[in-house]
């Protein structure tokens, strides 16, 4: 039994199943960074080969993906870095305007009306969120949800690419959301 | 009388705006009456708002084997 848990802790590589498992998840992560659709695509296919290349590296103490996200974390860190030498030297410009004595401390105040501060932020961690929880449904159940909600595949479309009928796509959309919704943390139901 | 699994199933086809109006119309009057499916379809809302609110982006299926030809994986 203590050796059956010391297998289990380890993880282990198969890379065979990354795109499938991880490439969505990825993808999000880097378009949330770079917002640049193309080049997501192309830091995702460089974590993977890098993956490749390093995977004897891989000690096991971290999951597949967390080591995988730290691997892209380390692409987009040196896609800044090479687009930033390119420039000059950084400017900073601070605008002020003498209408008003003071005025220009009023701008530099947060709006306390303003809500949307961390909406980014946590619509990024929405996103990773939902991306791990379809990650965790059966393949078919997975692809039909994907296809209709972020792509938003007409039903016909689906239906003929994966040869079922409208009746059964619908009944695997209702298994996946359920489980979707289970899945979730509770805290993003809240109203 | 539909049943809750039917119900269900058209919940969340309605989230798609793709229920016809007689489903709508059974599956409305069968949330009146049952709890569960109350709350399913509530939440079923919400998720529909949390999936748009988090602007999801996924891989296509042509790009997922590019990518997998690349890494020289065929399937």
């Amino acid at each position: 039994m203590n050796q059956e848990e010391k297998i289990r802790t380890l993880h282990q590589l198969n890379p065979t199943t990354w795109v499938d498992q991880y490439a969505d998840y990825l993808y999000n992560y880097a378009i949330s960074r770079v917002n640049d659709e193309e080049l997501a695509k192309d830091l995702v296919q460089e974590t993977f080969f890098a993956g490749l290349n390093s995977a004897k590296n891989f000690k096991g103490t971290a999951s597949e993906r967390t080591w995988l996200v730290a691997i892209l974390k380390r692409k987009v860190i040196d896609h800044y870095r090479k687009s930033n030498s390119k420039k000059g030297k950084a400017e900073i410009r601070m605008s002020y305007n003498n209408d008003g004595e003071g005025s220009w401390l009023e701008e530099q105040i947060a709006d306390p009306l303003s809500k949307s501060e961390n909406d980014g932020i946590e619509n990024e961690e929405l996103g990773m969120a939902i991306h791990e929880c379809i990650s965790k449904l059966p393949s078919k159940q997975a692809k039909v949800f994907t296809m209709k909600t972020i792509h938003g595949m007409s039903t016909e479309d689906i239906c003929n690419e994966l040869s079922i009928n409208p009746s059964n796509l619908w009944v695997l959309v209702f298994r996946a959301r359920s489980s979707l919704m289970g899945c979730l943390n509770e805290n993003w139901f809240a109203v | 009388m539909i049943t809750c699994e039917e119900s269900k199933t058209i919940c969340s086809k309605n989230q798609y705006k793709e229920a016809s109006w007689s489903e709508r119309f059974n599956m409305y009057l069968h949330v009146l009456m049952c709890k569960t499916c109350f709350k399913f379809s509530r939440k079923n809302t919400k998720l529909t708002g949390l999936c748009n609110e988090a602007s999801l982006q996924a891989l296509s299926d042509t790009e997922k084997s590019e990518l997998k030809n690349k890494l020289g994986q065929n399937s």
